[in-house]
């Protein structure tokens, strides 16, 4: 409640809404596009696109290594394969399958997931997504992004489509606050900065932007003035903008939905490290899986909002010498 | 012998001369790289040979060509067979074959098409060719497109549940442009197939997955052109060719000498070899003879 105070929550689309809306429209103007599904297409929101163009939707089955290699094989044909099941399924089960079928050929497949992170909520761990951005940061040529609300989620998606190669997308299950306007414009690769401080730089993506704001404005109260990236985009990291805003403010907090290890975290303190090292704290799940309960309850339990967001800029901005 | 036509096929009786030189070429290729899986890619050397020459409809000159047949090797470990009929027909010079597994080299030691497009897939990974064949189809399906899918798998990948994740979706979808063949040659790294995950029923499993399914000798040149041509016109199934082979076929003391499933030849073993395949036997008689030959086999 105290949250709703300091900062107005608007809330928007979930990410995954944005996703299935964004795909029907790429459908109508794309005949190239073909959507595959493992089965889950009433979670990921494929099934709207089903609902318009049966003939360029397959739902494979509970079958994520087949479809992986499906979606090799159509790209290989000249098609656009759009894949989705939950983050967990397609990239931790299907790993293998991305890097033989998509990765190492370099296939112009596009990924995208739900059920990204803990705010999954009462399914528990085997559904909670923490390790998927590493593992896509990790395999060649994969463009890997983790968009914050459903304008940037849209935009993506479109953009997607327009490149050639392979692109992985994570979205989520719960609503989304609005952190962008419709008109905002998005590009992978380019963070955008929403807020520009002097003292630390919180820099987030998915659901930890809205709770970088609400933290920037509390840090406000206290005399701290802190600037908020929106980085939609993991790799390739926008390392000139990190490093402009780390130049400006000299310290800097990662806040991920997703285990601190080989994220987003992982990445700007690579780019920090070799470019302008700064102390930096990352704000993330702690090398542990998650657990059933309320999304709100489980972003709360480890540590995943705007609260434990500003004590870590606290911190990060005592360590400054 | 280069063969630069629109369609690549040869007169039949030239065939089992062309398997004759690509078991050749696959003995030097891997003599000369040093490392490689001879057993998998002599077992295949007449499918290999019947593809190549008589039933895909492709362009050596034009891989990249859009009204092509696709060509999938699943079992990727068995390229040498694949870059030999590729030489042979004309896709680049025979000298290319010489760089097999060098640095550089387009014929990498699994396929990967960063190197070489024309192989339309990345494989080496047991068990997932077999799908990217199967999104080829679908596509072709998608498309109404009056062409075949050609995927080449051994036998080790039925051990894999991927293939049949595929084989479930091929029968459900009647990719009937999907023509699988499978070099059954009974072997796979650690030994007997029947000793580590026996296959059978093989047939029967596969047409439980709707799948419709000839066994032929495969080193048979005609009962494989029959099988293909059938395979070819059929309608509303998924095609499967068991095709029962020799591993190491051809070399008599590779011949179900399971050593030679992932071991190069000797500068000595690859002399005999060839003179063996043209038609003396001598030098590997000899060979064996001097015990000079680890036998492993049955």
């Amino acid at each position: 409640m105290e949250k709703e105070k300091a900062l107005e929550k608007k809330m928007g689309l979930a990410t995954r809404d944005a996703y299935g809306q964004a795909l029907a429209e790429l459908g109508r103007s794309n005949p190239k596009i073909v959507v595959l599904d493992g089965d889950l297409s009433a979670s990921t929101k494929t099934n709207l696109f089903a609902k318009e163009f049966p003939d360029r939707f397959y739902n494979v089955g509970i079958a994520e290594a087949n479809l992986v290699g499906l979606a090799g094989g159509l790209a290989q044909a000249g098609k656009i394969p759009f894949i989705s099941s939950f983050a967990c399924f397609m990239v931790c089960r299907a790993y293998d399958q991305l890097r033989m079928a998509v990765a190492v050929p370099h296939q112009n497949v596009k990924v995208v997931t739900s059920h990204g992170g803990i705010s999954v909520g009462e399914d528990g761990a085997s559904q909670q997504s923490i390790e998927d951005v590493a593992l896509m940061v990790s395999m060649p040529g994969f463009i890997v992004t983790v968009p914050s609300d459903e304008h940037c989620t849209r935009a993506l998606v479109k953009q997607a489509a327009q490149i050639k190669g392979p692109v992985y997308i994570r979205t989520g299950r719960p609503k989304a606050p609005l952190i962008h306007e419709a008109s905002t414009s998005f590009s992978f690769g380019k963070g955008i900065l929403l807020r520009k401080g002097k003292d630390v730089t919180l820099v987030a993506n998915g659901l930890m932007v809205f709770e970088s704001l609400w933290a920037a404005e509390e840090l406000e109260k206290s005399g701290i003035s802190a600037s908020v990236i929106d980085m939609h985009t993991v790799k390739p990291l926008d390392e000139d903008l990190v490093v402009s805003q780390a130049q400006a403010t000299g310290a800097v907090v990662t806040a991920e939905e997703h285990q601190v290890w080989g994220g987003l975290g992982a990445a700007v303190a690579s780019a920090l490290g070799r470019k302008c090292p700064v102390p930096q704290e990352l704000v993330g799940i702690q090398d542990t899986y998650a657990e059933s309960g309320k999304p709100d309850e489980l972003l709360e339990k480890y540590g995943l909002t705007g609260r434990r967001i500003a004590e870590a800029a606290r911190k990060a901005v005592s360590r400054k010498r | 012998m280069i063969i630069a036509k629109k369609i690549c096929k040869l007169p039949l009786m030239e065939l089992p001369s062309i398997a004759r030189e690509v078991r050749k070429e696959v003995i030097r290729m891997l003599a000369q790289a040093g490392s490689g899986h001879p057993g998998g890619s002599l077992s295949a050397a007449e499918i290999a040979t019947c593809l190549f020459f008589q039933a895909m409809r492709h362009d050596p000159k034009n891989p990249q060509w859009e009204d092509r047949d696709r060509f999938v090797l699943s079992k990727g470990h068995g390229c040498p067979v694949v870059y030999a009929a590729m030489a042979i027909a004309g896709y680049f010079p025979k000298e290319l074959l010489g760089t097999l597994r060098k640095l550089g080299s387009p014929l990498q030691g699994h396929p990967d098409t960063r190197f070489m497009p024309a192989l339309e897939a990345c494989t080496g990974s047991l068990g997932q060719g077999l799908s990217i064949a199967a999104g080829l189809a679908l596509a072709m399906q998608m498309d109404k497109k009056d062409r075949r899918v050609y995927v080449l798998m051994s036998d080790g990948e039925n051990e894999e549940g991927q293939t049949w994740e595929a084989a479930g979706f091929a029968g459900f979808h009647k990719l009937d442009r999907l023509i699988a063949i499978l070099d059954y040659n009974g072997y796979q790294l650690d030994g007997a197939i029947k000793d580590i995950l026996d296959l059978e029923p093989l047939r029967s499993k596969w047409e439980s997955f709707r799948w419709n399914v000839q066994e032929v000798d495969g080193h048979s040149i005609p009962e494989l052109l029959a099988a293909l041509g059938k395979a070819k016109g059929a309608k509303g199934q998924p095609q499967m060719i068991i095709a029962h082979t020799v591993k190491g076929k051809g070399v008599s003391f590779m011949e179900n000498n399971n050593t030679f499933h992932g071991v190069a030849p000797t500068q000595e073993e690859m002399q005999a070899a060839i003179k063996e395949l043209d038609g003396d036997p001598s030098l590997s008689q000899a060979l064996v003879a001097a015990g000079k030959i680890k036998k492993g086999g049955k």
